[in-house]
């Protein structure tokens, strides 16, 4: 597609003309490479709200400045570097595909650190930073175990790269903890921003059987389904609520402004240096929603048990025995993933229907 | 496969061919009198948020799928004064139009993004929609949905039929004997484009009133450049953008079922079905017609009226 090219190229070339000139005690320069734009009410619009509540809390000491529509690849390459090029201190790319491409850039610009999400590689000025949103998948799985009657599960989701995969293994566990009759159908839709592909992908879900949906793709178009059909929904990255109140069992919400506030807050101290986080439910980054008051109490009071014991580190969400879809025991009693493994996972657990895509 | 889940492909494709064939039959009217408007995708997302904004605030989808209608055409009148009447280059100034409306519709739309109102009801027509397998598709759908058939019916019957049909492919044939006839060309394209316009806004009020009803940037996820693809592979022929607009949209519904059903195809392979499938069948068809001559003569080229 041509369009988001020449946007992208638009919105570099307006950056480089804008270079400003660099103040004596100038603040502190953080740039933003977004994939989508910042009104998709999923993804990007959280990390967008996020730096909005930094750049607040920081006032004077720090001007944000974002970029949207990146498409990944050379693309965004062009615009990581213009950021740099043009005085930023300290650049958040926050999309998978920005890794190799932050990599490169941050060669070129070692005085400028770099922060990527959700990717595994690392350079002296070029941390990462990801969310167990897994977590949130497990208690949000433990809601739809719980209220579905079809035992079917409609799972909308994007690409089949390790991020979405650990989330659909995750929500299928918490699924079979509270029911294991219950299985997880997942439509593949090759795309992030597509709401009226979304909505499709959860009537096909519907019209087999699934009776909770749930989404790893930006829009709320299928918890809007999930309303139009008098089926139940629950939200990925906000509070979806508003688009299906009589759906919406609960939402798994992305709160990025802990590690936007740790990471400013390291460059102006001086402390900054390159590390991979991982920040889940204990830190904040990943919240629930509140629960839809259909869901009997014993369940709420079962999830938030959960939810204590992830935050307290007394269980992990990967907790063995945990079989794969052929049942073999991937994990073994009294063991559990670990980072490394939790970023690689490319198996489905035992719960899902229908073959993995290679 | 049951009959129950054919029909549910069938409705579901129609549904997902609507806007696809709303703005291809506009950019194809525009097409046929001379001026080739790269902009639908802004033209879409114009009518969409628009759309949204007029039904969000005055409570009334009818007030919304106007302001999507009247937005589209207006919005169209930049590109048709750029191009038409000060005869800038149709290509540079269509995607100018695109990246505009991009970002214009994503300004416009600010405040209404995790918004979300009750969209357009499905009209079961009465008895009609009980026929077995066809009668849910193209008798229990959206009013959108029916008025596009009804917008087909009246485009196919105006271009075949009548005169303004003939002037406008006079016009978008050759240009400087269409004037010479008497016609007034850049009127004749101000129309047509504005025409497109209107069309393009209404396929984006469907997809932000009645499809998924509510606002989210670049909510037609390139839409309006498989509309401008397909209107080249039906070669201009009316019935020919349909049968691609609900083609596309049937494989892409299937590769929506086939998932389901558990077959071990690749989704990537699957995502390329629509295209593949729309592309094949739409060149059989030219090749079986003998389409001797394609494109309007005009295609792409602003005209000089000589006084």
């Amino acid at each position: 597609m041509k369009a988001p090219t020449l946007i992208s190229l638009g919105l570099a070339a307006a950056l480089f003309w804008s270079a400003p000139l660099q103040a004596e005690d100038a603040p502190l320069k953080v740039g933003f490479v977004y994939v989508s734009p910042i009104g998709d009410a999923g993804w990007t619009y959280m990390h967008d709200r996020a730096r909005q509540i930094v750049d607040k809390e920081f006032g004077d000491r720090v001007e944000t400045n974002y970029v949207e529509s990146v498409s990944e690849g050379s693309d965004s390459q062009r615009v990581i570097r213009n950021l740099s090029a043009n005085g930023h201190d300290l650049i958040f790319t926050t999309s998978f595909g920005y890794m190799n491409p932050t990599i490169r850039v941050a060669q070129r610009f070692p005085n400028v650190r770099y922060e990527h999400a959700t990717g595994y590689k690392t350079a002296e000025n070029v941390g990462n930073y990801q969310a167990r949103a897994y977590q949130g998948r497990y208690l949000a799985g433990m809601a739809a175990g719980a209220m579905t009657e079809t035992d079917t599960i409609g799972y909308v989701a994007g690409f089949p790269i390790p991020e979405v995969l650990r989330g659909i293994n995750a929500f299928t566990l918490g699924v079979r903890e509270v029911n294991p009759d219950a299985s997880v159908r997942v439509s593949w839709i090759n795309s992030w921003h597509d709401p009226a592909k979304e909505r499709e992908s959860a009537s096909s879900l519907i019209r087999q059987d699934a009776d909770v949906l749930t989404m790893h793709a930006d829009s709320p178009a299928v918890v809007q389904a999930a309303q139009d059909e008098g089926v139940y929904g629950i939200g990925y990255n906000s509070n979806m609520e508003s688009y299906g109140p009589d759906a919406h069992l609960t939402s798994v919400m992305m709160h990025w402004e802990p590690i936007y506030r740790e990471k400013i807050q390291a460059v102006l101290d001086g402390s900054w240096e390159s590390k991979s986080i991982w920040y889940g439910l204990s830190e904040g980054v990943v919240k629930m929603a509140p629960m839809h008051p259909d869901i009997p109490e014993s369940v709420t009071e079962r999830i938030s048990k959960h939810r204590n014991a992830i935050i307290n580190g007394d269980r992990e969400v990967f907790q063995g025995p945990v079989r794969n879809q052929d049942g073999e025991e991937i994990i073994a009693e009294g063991e559990s993933l670990s980072d490394g493994q939790l970023l690689e996972i490319n198996w489905y657990v035992e719960g899902i229907k229908g073959k993995l895509p290679n | 496969m049951s009959i129950d889940i054919i029909e549910n492909i069938l409705f579901a494709t129609i549904r997902t061919g609507t806007p696809l064939l709303l703005v291809a039959l506009g950019a194809m009217i525009s097409e046929r009198s001379g001026v080739l408007n790269l902009g639908q995708e802004g033209m879409i997302l114009v009518g969409a948020v628009c759309a949204f904004i007029g039904a969000y605030t005055t409570d009334s989808l009818l007030i919304g799928v106007a302001s999507g209608l009247a937005s589209g055409a207006l919005f169209s009148l930049i590109f048709a004064v750029i191009a038409i009447s000060l005869v800038s280059s149709q290509i540079a100034t269509g995607l100018a139009l695109t990246i505009f409306g991009t970002g214009l519709s994503a300004f416009l739309g600010v405040d209404y993004v995790g918004l979300s109102i009750d969209g357009l009801d499905e009209w079961p027509i009465p008895l009609l929609h009980d026929i077995p397998v066809i009668g849910k598709a193209f008798f229990a759908q959206d009013m959108l949905v029916y008025g596009s058939f009804a917008l087909f019916a009246a485009i196919y019957y105006v271009m075949s039929r009548t005169r303004v049909g003939l002037i406008i492919r006079a016009v978008g044939e050759n240009p400087g004997v269409a004037h010479s006839m008497g016609y007034r060309v850049l009127l004749v394209r101000y129309a047509t484009v504005m025409f497109g316009g209107a069309m393009a806004g209404l396929a984006g009020a469907y997809l932000s009133l009645a499809y998924t009803p509510m606002w989210t940037e670049g909510m037609s996820a390139g839409r309006g450049w498989i509309a401008l693809a397909l209107v080249v592979f039906a070669s201009w022929r009316t019935g020919r953008v349909l049968v691609g607009a609900w083609l596309f949209a049937f494989a892409s519904i299937l590769h929506l079922v086939l998932q389901g059903f558990g077959y071990d195809i690749s989704p990537n392979l699957l995502g390329m079905l629509p295209y593949l499938a729309t592309i094949i069948a739409l060149v059989m068809m030219m090749q079986r017609a003998g389409t001797a001559q394609l494109a309007p003569r005009s295609l792409g080229q602003p005209y000089y009226p000589q006084k």
